[in-house]
């Protein structure tokens, strides 16, 4: 079995709890977590209702596998209608609070309705209860979990929060769990803010015990942990440089997305990167990074645990930010650091920080912040809008500051937290915001690196790297090596690593594995777990029936194939320097093609015979 | 040849497997709740320890159990809690000096780690070597190396 079988229903209108079984026939369809979660939100949600309102629902969904032996078993996803993009929303956790969730009995909780006082939910495995959040609301997400430990008494209370910056309405905020791992993107946090709901603080002491062959189970979750120890990427690059490991190789490749795109290569991308975060710093003579760690269940690693130099200026009357916490990943690395012109390490790893205590998705966070910069620069935007702060590219002060608006919502903070769709909107130049679907755009430049300007401008939940990595095949050559420069063939691979994905973050295990697995490797480990017969090729068709019910449901929400387009900079602003110098992204060359394979009409409408052939729900 | 579980908390990264693998080992349930090795975070600093029962050789947990629930398993070294003997008392837990033998109120018995019988679970899933299940007599063979290495053997400078 490996479901725990039931679905914890939290009504915030009447303020109860309820127990109910988990709809075992769509599990056997859509596995669970991302997949699952999305066939409940399509029955329950109206695609067209306001995300911010009431009749939006909230999804925290595990996998099968989460809280299992299997090697980062511990994943969660928050499921929702999204604020940032009106596109359904889909944010995939790891850390421990997943994991607890499932050890407590649940699958999924899915929360409807609005509280009329601020309430956080409270599970000690079969007993769930709202209670009153009137000593948290108003407090970031550090400061919640710190008071909810001292009112439970509990060191074992696993908790998730949104932080001060959801409250004040910032549309790309997150929600946080364990302090620092977070269901970072396209506003999830908001939504639960929205809700009047601050945290989810839970307690699981039953377990996971309904495996279907647990000798079997054990013996292929082992196997499949050797080979992520022996994988180079997983068993070496990413415990050591986590996934920074990535910014010199991508700025080398041309495809480092500088100061909002204006250019593809940074000349301070040795200064935020990856193996920087090794070297000693001048002051303290301590590295930024204390030492990797790793998610529930997790064989990898990859998490980075870092310090800031007490006597840099972002914190040298700071002391709460003195100790340890989660450090750097490229993401944030490239959006706080790259993207804003910013090589300053410390002021990135401040501004990470700020992100994870008041629950922002630094992506959105870096890239609104390098969007307002280039409106400062020609003028759009002025000292009088920001209250007198000097927006200039390449200033770590500036970066510092606009976190601490952000996290507030105070002042420009509450411009910034519009994200940069609509802060290019408001300051009259539309064409400056690096986005899809309202989503700000991650850390790969679709010019030099052409599947992931398909892939962005496809993806269910706006621009996204995480739908489909085709970064792995055209730079890292995994699972085989192809030209990034070419537009040839990049339909079929991104429908691919699209459906792929789709079923990996459906499973409960982390999509981090699958650079040293494939579906083969992760088939006979739910096979093992799981009711049924789970092949690779079931898992893959699967994939592609969860693709098509998210875009189903954003097609009903309003969206067309006019949506599925990228910025102007993009298509008509060649590249200036490194590899892909003179390229633009070629994505008219893909998209038609894309649709075919898709099944979709010419305007990326899911077909009568696509629909029937993966049995989505009419 | 008696064998020891080693522990080396710098190479721990709190993945939490070893509490899965004893657990299903010992219950047959993944549930670190139930696990005889524990996982520590120290957050602030950056740390992660895991913890377990050493095997004292003059075992006090053994010393105070009033009934003889508690045995010395001559093989492995390990004082195992025979379980339809233990009556719950929870003396045990009051003599260990070092927290590592707990009730379980869903037994209503003592649970501590017993090494497997020999062949500890812990260890085995342990992805990074953080524990590992060696010669009893060389647990501080590396520490010692890597004190030795930082040992200065320059002739000291005289006055």
């Amino acid at each position: 079995m490996a479901w725990a079988n039931k679905v914890l229903r939290v009504n915030l209108n009447e303020g109860t709890c309820s127990s109910e079984p988990l709809n075992m026939e769509w599990a056997k369809e859509y596995i669970g977590q991302r997949g699952l979660a999305t066939r409940y939100l399509v029955e329950e949600v109206d695609p067209t209702c306001d995300p911010l309102g009431s009749d939006n629902k909230l999804i925290f969904a595990t996998g099968p596998l989460t809280g299992t032996m299997a090697s980062t078993g511990g994943r969660y996803s928050v499921i929702t209608k999204g604020p940032l993009t009106g596109a359904i929303a889909c944010s995939n956790s790891g850390g421990y609070l997943g994991a607890e969730l499932k050890l407590a009995g649940w699958d999924m909780v899915i929360f409807e309705g609005k509280s009329a006082e601020p309430v956080y939910l409270y599970v000690v495995n079969e007993s769930a209860e709202l209670l009153s959040a009137s000593a948290i609301w108003g407090k970031s997400v550090w400061e919640t979990d710190e008071i909810l430990h001292k009112t439970h008494q509990d060191t074992r209370l696993r908790i998730a929060a949104c932080g001060r910056s959801a409250e004040a309405g910032c549309l790309y905020a997150g929600i946080v769990n364990d302090l620092h791992r977070a269901a970072g993107r396209s506003g999830v946090g908001t939504v639960m803010a929205s809700k009047n709901l601050k945290a989810i603080a839970v307690i699981g002491t039953q377990g996971v015990g309904n495996i279907k062959d647990p000798a079997r189970f054990m013996q292929t979750t082992a196997e499949q942990k050797k080979v992520l120890v022996d994988h180079p990427v997983t068993g070496t690059g990413l415990p050591t440089l986590g996934t920074q490991v990535l910014m010199n190789v991508i700025n080398e490749t041309g495809a480092l997305p500088t100061r909002n795109m204006r250019d593809v290569q940074f000349e301070g991308a040795n200064n935020i990167s990856g193996e920087q975060m090794l070297e000693p710093r001048e002051r303290d003579g301590k590295p930024n990074l204390t030492t990797n760690a790793a998610c529930f269940a997790c064989t990898i690693a990859c998490g980075r645990i870092s310090t800031i130099d007490q006597g840099h200026f972002t914190v040298e009357n700071k002391p709460q930010y003195w100790g340890n916490s989660g450090g750097l990943e490229y993401e944030a690395a490239w959006a706080l650091g790259a993207d804003t012109g910013v090589d300053d390490l410390d002021a990135l790893t401040y501004a990470n920080f700020v992100c994870n205590e008041d629950g922002f998705d630094p992506i959105s966070f870096g890239s609104t912040l390098a969007a307002a910069m280039e409106l400062y620069d020609i003028g759009a935007i002025t000292k009088e809008d920001t209250g007198g702060m000097e927006l200039k590219f390449g200033s770590a002060e500036a970066l510092a500051w606009s976190a601490e608006k952000v996290a507030t919502g105070e002042g420009f903070g509450a411009d910034l937290g519009l994200g940069s769709k609509r802060l290019c909107e408001k300051y009259g130049h539309p064409d400056l915001s690096m986005t899809v679907k309202g989503q700000e755009f991650p850390a790969y430049d679709p010019r030099a690196i052409q599947g992931m300007g398909l892939t962005y401008a496809t993806s269910n939940r706006g621009a996204c790297h995480l739908r489909s990595y085709t970064v792995s095949s055209e730079i890292l050559g995994i699972p085989e090596k192809t030209d990034p420069l070419v537009t040839e063939g990049k339909a079929g691979l991104v429908k691919a690593f699209q459906d792929v994905t789709a079923a990996w973050d459906s499973t409960g295990l982390c999509l981090f594995t699958s650079f040293a697995w494939s579906l083969e490797n992760v088939a006979p480990q739910l096979d093992a777990a799981c009711e049924g017969e789970w092949t690779a090729d079931r898992l893959m068709e699967t994939g592609e029936r969860i693709w098509n019910l998210e875009r189903e449901f954003n097609n009903r929400a309003g969206l067309t194939s006019a949506d599925d387009t990228l910025p102007k900079r993009l298509l008509e602003e060649a590249a200036k320097t490194g590899p892909a110098e003179g390229k633009v992204c070629g994505l008219d060359e893909m998209l038609p093609e894309y649709y075919e394979m898709r099944g979709w009409t010419k305007d990326g409408q899911v077909t009568d015979e696509t629909r029937s052939r993966l049995a989505l729900p009419g | 040849m008696l064998k020891s579980l080693h522990i080396d908390p710098g190479k721990c990264t709190g993945c939490l497997q070893c509490e899965m693998a004893c657990s299903f080992e010992n219950e047959g349930v993944f549930n670190p709740a139930k696990s005889r090795i524990k996982v520590f975070t120290f957050h602030h600093e950056g740390r992660f320890t895991p913890y377990t029962c050493t095997q004292c050789a003059e075992a006090w947990c053994l010393q105070a159990c009033p009934v003889d629930a508690i045995v010395n398993n001559v093989v492995t070294g390990s004082k195992d809690v025979l379980a339809d003997r233990c009556v719950g008392c929870k003396v045990c837990t009051v003599a260990c000096p070092f927290g590592t033998i707990n009730y379980d109120q869903d037994s209503g018995k003592v649970i501590k780690c017993d090494l497997c019988g020999g062949d500890p679970a812990c260890a085995k899933a342990c992805p990074t070597e953080a524990i590992t299940y060696i010669n009893a007599d060389q647990t501080g063979l590396e520490r010692m190396r890597a004190w030795a290495a930082k040992t200065d053997n320059a002739p000291q400078a005289t006055a």
